[in-house]
């Protein structure tokens, strides 16, 4: 029997100790009763809450904060006029080592977290003390690329859903962190991991695959959310017979690459999934692969009960350069239109109708040297001279990109999308690597050019519809920080010295800032319980919640 | 609970022996399709400081010398190789975060390669390193800003290793040209970029101005040491001004001020004080 008496602020710690609490979960999840699995009425996460999320701003559910992938919180209590006196809250150390990029979900008051090494965890979002941990064991042999990272879970019912290193999609109970599913999605040992926070619409989860170093096909999943089953899969490199298959040589396609290693966004109203594709394989030597190589570096609209292709739109064809375009894609609704934003690693900004795919603008956003032109539907083309060589030539951005996995944001208030960019230049030289299992897989090395020193990192302000910069923020040094915009009037990021900045989201101003300890690879995100707005972002080892005194 | 003991346990002792790398003989030596391999494994994984070709540039050493200060065998290289050099910026394998790591066939590829590329001989000695010493410590000023082995200066980087992790181009640019490249100065251990050795003008609130290099920097606080080896720990929002410059703090020796034969033996004097 548990000992209740300290347990009486969230109705999981209720429904833990046994206590009756039917009004209250009548009112609060009004929506959940609807619920189908029906094991427990504690916070049920229903797709309609996820569909609504704008209802219930006290809550983060998804990766981007809601559907359209905008990362805005409605939230205000924190806003211009006091961010200055922001504190910490409290910090979660997860004893992770490298690189934390989670963006944390709150539901209910609890939050839901990753960690490097396949951990997720559960902490009271007032306090951050743990609820649960969970750790899946890692094979001594995989060699995931880029940092043994994860991004976040995704939540629906009463579970959340972890991608793992291995290439294993698990369902953890909310409650307890106990493995509920577990689905082998792909051999880890060829080189496919997850690292990605997944999507939940509808009754299942999507997800996409990392693995463009090791020549993987990659591809998008969907999986029944009760039961582990697959639904649906993607490839995102076409098979004989498919359309776009002609844009891969010979039998280059088996070993394209085109991951799908961020998380996508979904529109309700036409039942589409945007899900970015990333680099073809091998990432940095075209030999081999002539043709335009589909679906890498794409936009793909995907039916979401069938995974079938609506529209794709590539922006970077036949890439040498690394250029992902996995950063998240944000629905936005402007004059009339159902636009579709991303800031693209090629350096350019790109806004396109998300019915159909179509191109409507294309700016370069941050500084870049490899396209001078654009084709007749106004998409910028590579130069002639753009590809790497044995000797090395440099091109901007380099192959980190005018932008990475950092998590952007759009702020309805300002009309502003919001990014981290940076400018830096490599040098790329060809080094032909053949294909192995499980090995790299890049053709080319790069280096950072000397001849573009400093490295230069910022947050830009962009006005989406025109493409023009309207503010900047230039940090320190680059920095792998996503952003949170708030209708406080703010913006939050992070910095590489460790900082986090709350930024008046006019002017990108900083009006207070706290040093964390360690570099920020992370999206901040906010949430609020029993009333209090917090803000909450991982730095270092650990997840730092801030909040009013 | 105990069982969660023991699962931690297990997780350090697992931990502990994915770290351990196999050593033993370079299983590829002397093959010339793995130095080939090598080759672009090397370019892939190690170029990015060690140059293409393995000569070294401003970020690390040349690996082409025969004589490397850390690696002696094979074995040694891998260990290295797997491990890193801690206190300096070699990353163990898989760790830098950017990238797949090496399998260990990959790193005794690299190991051949780099074998395949050396140069007998010391590539530095054709000064006289007595002489260099005497320079370093007297008429060239070199010791008023640089330490070699706990005498000199704090001003400018330590030299001590710097014999031994750079290559000779590196260093006469670095004398004859020092603003082309600022030197790397603190490198922070989750910090993708380490600090530049970039020289800065405070004005304080009270007017006072401070001329240094920056130690350290953020966007809300700098360290800064000065000529009189002060270190200076501020906040910008208190200043009154704030400058950075990427002209070195350190002049520029023309072959006028300093010949060539001058630097030669300063540079044999950095090299055989690594190689002691």
């Amino acid at each position: 029997m548990k000992d209740c008496r300290t347990f009486h602020f969230t109705d999981l710690l209720r429904d833990l100790c046994g206590i009756s609490s039917r009004t209250l979960r009548f009112t609060a999840f009004l929506f959940a009763a609807v619920a189908a699995t029906g094991n427990s009425a504690y916070a049920q996460v229903t797709f309609d809450r996820l569909l609504n999320a704008a209802k219930e701003p006290q809550n983060w559910m998804t990766y981007s904060g809601d559907y359209s992938g905008k990362r805005f919180s409605a939230l205000d209590q924190i806003n211009t006029a006091n961010a200055n006196s922001l504190m910490a809250k409290w910090v979660y150390q997860t004893a992770a080592t490298g690189k934390l990029e989670t963006t944390p979900l709150v539901v209910d008051g609890i939050m839901y977290a990753t960690a490097q090494d396949n951990r997720a965890f559960a902490l009271d979002a007032r306090t951050g003390r743990p609820i649960w941990m969970y750790q899946r064991q890692i094979p001594s042999d995989i060699r995931p690329c880029c940092g043994r990272v994860n991004r976040g879970l995704a939540i629906l019912g009463d579970k959340v859903f972890l991608g793992t290193l291995d290439a294993h999609i698990i369902a953890l109970d909310t409650k307890t962190g106990v493995v509920v599913w577990d689905t082998t999605a792909a051999d880890y040992r060829t080189g496919h991991s997850f690292t990605v926070a997944p999507l939940a619409v509808k009754d299942m989860v999507i997800i996409g695959v990392s693995g463009g170093e090791y020549g993987v096909r990659g591809f998008i999943d969907a999986y029944d959310a009760a039961t582990g089953a697959r639904r649906w899969r993607f490839y995102t490199v076409p098979g004989p017979g498919e359309p776009g298959h002609e844009t891969w040589e010979g039998d280059s396609w088996k070993v394209g690459g085109a991951p799908a290693w961020n998380t996508g966004t979904y529109d309700p109203a036409s039942n589409q999934v945007f899900w970015p594709t990333g680099n073809p394989s091998p990432s940095n030597r075209g030999e081999g692969r002539a043709g335009d190589n589909l679906y890498s570096n794409s936009l793909l609209g995907l039916n979401a009960d069938t995974g079938k292709l609506n529209w794709y739109f590539q922006f970077t064809k036949h890439d040498e350069h690394d250029w992902d375009a996995t950063q998240v894609p944000i629905l936005i609704d402007a004059g009339g239109k159902h636009l579709i934003a991303q800031a693209n690693r090629n350096g350019f900004f790109y806004v396109l109708d998300r019915a159909t795919g179509k191109l409507i603008a294309s700016n370069a956003y941050a500084k870049q040297t490899w396209s001078d032109t654009k084709d007749a539907d106004g998409r910028p083309i590579a130069n002639r001279n753009a590809s790497p060589t044995l000797e090395g030539h440099t091109v901007c951005p380099g192959a980190l990109g005018a932008t990475n996995f950092m998590a952007p944001t759009y702020d309805p208030q300002t009309g502003l999308f919001y990014v981290t960019a940076r400018d830096q230049c490599d040098i790329f030289s060809t080094a032909p690597q053949p294909y192995e299992a499980g090995h790299a897989f890049y053709g080319s090395s790069y280096f950072p050019s000397g001849e573009a020193e400093p490295y230069l990192g910022f947050l830009k302000a962009i006005d989406p519809l025109t493409g023009e910069i309207k503010q900047k923020f230039q940090h320190a040094s680059p920095t792998w920080s996503g952003v949170l915009s708030t209708a406080g009037g703010l913006v939050f990021s992070g910095d590489a010295e460790g900082n986090i900045i709350a930024f008046d989201a006019k002017t990108l101003k900083p009006l207070w800032h706290f040093q964390m300890g360690g570099a920020v690879y992370a999206a901040p995100m906010a949430f609020a319980v029993d009333g209090k707005e917090y803000v909450a972002i991982a730095a270092g080892s650990a997840v730092y919640a801030f909040g009013l005194p | 609970m105990f069982r969660r003991r023991l699962m931690a346990v297990l997780g350090i002792v697992a931990l502990a022996s994915v770290a351990r790398p196999a050593v033993g003989q370079n299983p590829l030596a002397g093959d010339p399709k793995a130095a080939k391999a090598g080759e672009y494994e090397f370019r892939i994984n190690c170029a990015l400081c060690h140059g293409l070709g393995a000569h070294g540039g401003g970020r690390g050493p040349d690996l082409t010398r025969a004589a490397k200060k850390h690696t002696h065998s094979d074995a040694d290289m891998f260990q290295v190789i797997s491990n890193g050099i801690p206190g300096t910026a070699m990353p163990a394998n898989g760790t830098n975060g950017q990238g797949v790591g090496m399998t260990d066939e990959e790193i005794w590829q690299i190991i051949t390669y780099i074998r395949s590329q050396e140069v007998k001989g010391s590539a530095n000695l054709a000064g006289n390193a007595t002489h260099g010493k005497e320079l370093f410590y007297g008429d060239a000023n070199c010791a008023m800003c640089h330490m070699v082995e706990g005498k000199g200066g704090r001003f400018g980087p330590d030299l001590t290793g710097v014999g031994g992790s750079r290559t000779r181009e590196a260093l006469v640019e670095s004398v004859r040209d020092p603003s082309r490249r600022l030197a790397w100065g603190l490198t922070e251990a989750t910090k993708e970029f380490p600090q530049e050795y970039e020289t800065v003008t405070a004005v304080t609130a009270e007017g006072k101005k401070i001329v240094g290099v920056a130690l350290n920097e953020d966007s809300f606080t700098v360290q800064i040491i000065d000529q009189g080896e002060h270190i200076h720990l501020l906040e910008k929002d208190k200043l009154r001004s704030f400058q950075k410059s990427r002209e070195s703090a350190m002049p520029k020796y023309s072959t006028e001020t300093l010949s060539d034969k001058e630097l030669d033996d300063i540079l044999a004097f950095l090299v055989s004080v690594v190689a002691k």
